[in-house]
């Protein structure tokens, strides 16, 4: 097996004049002095109480403006220093859950671009209907799942054992593009794969670029929604923040208005699944709390979901306080005056 | 002597029911010959379906002259061949009885008749009583609430409250000479509050599968019904961890139901033990106590790294809270097959790491797939510990095996120190061929006294 290496630059990190990849960190508090501090422990491959407390939120990636990879450090290390951030046996659920078996079809046939990925979402297949997705073809499986949501269970080598062969099965298709509905699947195939050096022979497009096109397609047909939405920003949102303004260019598109809240963009909170899986309730509460009580007081009537995953973890509490709960693809349908897939 | 012939004995039953009741066409006798377990079928001779309880006490004593075999029969859910009329004779089919007669709302009871339906009653106490709630087994709507307590049944609420016939308040019962007889409180009173504080009769009838009497209504109790409802999960991976864990979820006594599943498919569940824990409130500040309350109780294994609650999503969730579950119905279709079966044993909790091992060990020795689920019974007093083997009833082979399974597990579940539940005929010949002599001789004493013809279910609970 190919053994691949994190692109990190010590140089970078030591001469880092802001150190906001920790400083910045919602979940720690840590000042400049003490990120610096051990930032240098983990360069090193020492012990530090980051690696202990991480709540693998994916932030930091995002608030190094060098391009540096702090985050897949912290994870790097986890798995070398045996530091399992969620029990045991919630890894071997995961890990076995995403194991490609026997019965996983190696071939979609007749799949022809534009092609969309549902990763591991075979919930959402009835979604991907109507006029943003005329002519489409979707392909989901076992077998092309991305797999990064190991970073947050301390294995992030199992990324690098079966991203390759991910890659590999959808390679074979010869597709120049592939439109992954999961952002994880997007980040892995584009940062993730950078960061270690593993080759992509496809473009990765994201969904909500692909949305923002169709959606263009649709203009003349479109009604202005003129609601007020909170969006919900998924963890590996943060390590493609460049794909960021498709939100906003689709929210401006079908008129609604992404309220003002202290928990948004850079600031967001996590959805707080994994901190639930990390077994620590006071702070899983606490920030699902902050957060919904935060698209309230913004006086917010939907909470646009970006990642299911995040759907799953929030949208039940969301309902609670009187949202609607809905994934952005829904909400653009919406706007094209159609029923999301189960809308009565 | 006067001799009468089968004619004569459909007339009298058509007598008795009238003639729309009565059946012995092959395609209705078929019906009733099997249920979807694995004992052989067997056709009874007449199908009879009464409406009241004197209509009862006359085909029993019609059954009594005749000296015919007579089968209760509700939902013929068990499985297990239970009211399989192994040597024919009549089925009496209590359907047509399914009245609530009464309900007392501050004494939090309800009296049915016999052929009342889980699903029935469910609709009427959401309907008419929407703040009482009885315990749910998991078995289809359909099954029968006076089946599920003949066979010491167990549901949502037996955590709470012990095993679903702990839960009767009164009885009716004809007995197999055709008398009606009240047992409880409402042989004294009007009202069926209690068995207590007269000598409780009531275990002549339950756990005996019909083998003495007839019950024809019950007196059963209701339990106050929360406004939310939420699951959690729990999973580990060494099963030598779920006595403890259950003995520590026991102790909170904040949950409504435990059950404890594992499955080898989907791959998400694979070498996984799940402890479900279902919690209810009456507000969201009461559930939110509750789910701090069993996150602490766990907190050891948490911080070992042995066990973590799960993410449960929503339509996941919406499953766990499901009354009744339908994963058995599910799993029971596994196999493509239409055939499913399990053996049930009731261990204690500390046998619950044995009885996985050979879970676990006899499905790999007959190449057979399995589902478990185990619901803790009383405040960790027991558990029932399903081995249930989904089969392909069109596959001879898999059949065979799966026959060969069952009769292993009910062998390993006696040697583990546990009595199979609803045990089918074979599996009742294991268990008093393992019982104190003293104790099947006054089984056999009580049912000589009451059943001196020997008409009543027989083929169950009948030694050696």
């Amino acid at each position: 097996m190919i053994e691949y290496k994190l692109n990190f630059d010590e140089q970078l990190c030591i001469t880092c004049p802001t150190r906001d990849c920790l400083v910045r960190c919602q979940y720690m508090d840590i000042d400049k002095d003490t990120a610096k501090a051990e930032m240098q422990k983990m360069i090193k491959g020492e012990d530090s109480f980051v690696l202990h407390e991480c709540v693998t939120c994916y932030a930091c990636e995002e608030y190094c403006k060098r391009g540096n990879h702090p985050f897949y450090l912290i994870t790097d290390l986890q798995e070398k220093r045996g530091i399992f951030p969620i029990p045991k046996p919630l890894v071997t659920q995961w890990v076995n859950a995403i194991t490609p078996g026997r019965k996983d079809i190696k071939q979609f046939w007749g799949a022809e671009e534009p092609v969309i990925s549902l990763c591991v979402f075979p919930e959402y297949v009835d979604s991907i209907r109507g006029k943003l997705f005329e002519g489409v073809s979707i392909i989901l499986g076992r077998h092309i799942c991305c797999q990064p949501g190991y970073v947050h269970f301390g294995n992030p080598s199992l990324i690098r054992e079966r991203l390759p062969r991910m890659i590999e099965n959808i390679a074979k298709h010869n597709f120049k593009e592939v439109i992954f509905f999961h952002d994880e699947c997007y980040s892995a195939f584009t940062s993730y794969a950078s960061a270690y050096g593993i080759k992509v022979p496809f473009k990765p497009v994201h969904f909500f670029d692909y949305l923002h096109n169709k959606l263009k397609e649709h203009e003349s047909e479109m009604k202005l929604l003129n609601n007020k939405v909170a969006y919900q920003r998924p963890c590996t949102s943060r390590l493609t923040p460049e794909k960021e303004h498709f939100v906003d260019n689709i929210f401006n598109l079908i008129g609604v208005e992404r309220v003002e809240r202290k928990y948004d963009r850079e600031n967001c909170l996590c959805c707080a699944g994994i901190i639930r899986g990390q077994q620590r309730y006071d702070l899983f509460v606490d920030v699902q709390k902050r957060n919904v009580e935060d698209m309230v007081n913004a006086e917010a009537e939907y909470c646009v979901f970006n990642c299911p995953a995040c759907y799953s973890s929030l949208s039940e509490l969301v309902a609670k306080k009187g949202m609607k709960p809905i994934m952005m693809h829904d909400l653009c349908k919406l706007a094209l005056n159609e029923k999301p897939a189960g809308w009565k | 002597m006067e001799v009468i012939g089968m004619d004569d004995i459909y007339k009298s039953l058509v007598e008795i029911v009238g003639e729309e009741y009565v059946s012995n066409r092959r395609e209705e006798l078929y019906i009733y010959s099997q249920d979807p377990g694995m004992m052989e079928p067997h056709e009874p001779d007449y199908v009879v379906m009464p409406k009241t309880t004197e209509e009862i006490q006359k085909t029993v004593k019609l059954a009594n002259k005749m000296k015919m075999p007579i089968v209760p029969v509700g939902g013929s859910m068990s499985l297990s061949g239970l009211v399989i009329p192994h040597h024919g004779g009549i089925v009496l089919d209590l359907k047509r009885m399914d009245n609530v007669l009464q309900v007392n709302r501050k004494s939090r009871h309800v009296v049915i008749e016999a052929g009342m339906t889980q699903g029935k009653l469910k609709a009427y106490l959401e309907r008419k009583h929407p703040d009482l709630r009885h315990s749910i087994p998991d078995s289809p709507p359909s099954s029968t609430i006076v089946g599920n307590i003949v066979i010491h049944g167990q549901g949502r609420l037996t955590q709470q409250y012990g095993f679903n016939s702990d839960m009767v308040t009164g009885l009716e019962v004809v007995l197999p000479t055709g008398e009606a007889c009240k047992i409880g409180t409402c042989s004294v009173t009007p009202y069926w509050f209690a068995l207590a504080p007269l000598p409780d009769l009531a275990g002549l009838f339950l756990g005996w599968f019909g083998t003495t009497g007839i019950i024809t209504k019950l007196g059963l109790k209701l339990y106050p019904k929360k406004k939310l409802r939420d699951a959690e999960v729990f999973v580990i991976e060494d099963p030598n961890l779920v006595p403890d864990i259950i003995f520590k979820l026991t102790h909170t006594e904040m949950t409504e139901d435990i059950v404890v599943s594992a499955q080898p498919y989907p791959l998400i569940f694979k070498d996984i033990i799940s402890i479900i824990i279902l919690i209810t409130g009456d507000s969201e500040e009461e559930l939110e106590f509750k789910r701090r309350m069993i996150w602490d109780a766990l907190r050891t294994y948490i911080n070992s790294n042995e066990g973590g609650f799960s993410m449960v999503p929503p339509d996941m969730k919406q499953n766990l809270l499901k009354m009744p579950s339908d994963d058995t119905t599910k799993l029971a279709d596994v196999m493509k097959g239409g055939g499913f079966e399990y053996a049930g044993p009731i261990i204690p909790i500390e046998k619950y790491p044995q009885a996985y091992k050979k879970l676990l060990e006899l499905t790999s020795k007959h190449g057979i797939t399995f589902g478990h689920a185990g619901r803790v019974i009383g405040r960790s007093h027991c558990i029932m510990f399903s081995f249930a083997y989904p089969f392909n009833r069109a596959d001879p082979d898999n059949l065979k095996r799966t026959k060969k399974a069952l009769h292993d597990t009910n062998i390993a579940s006696l040697d583990i120190g546990g009595v199979p539940w609803k045990p089918e005929v074979p599996a009742q010949k294991m268990i008093m061929k393992k019982m104190d002599k003293n104790t099947l001789d006054l089984m056999k004493r009580v049912k000589r006294l009451l059943d001196p013809n020997d008409i009543m279910n027989p083929g169950n609970w009948e030694a050696e």
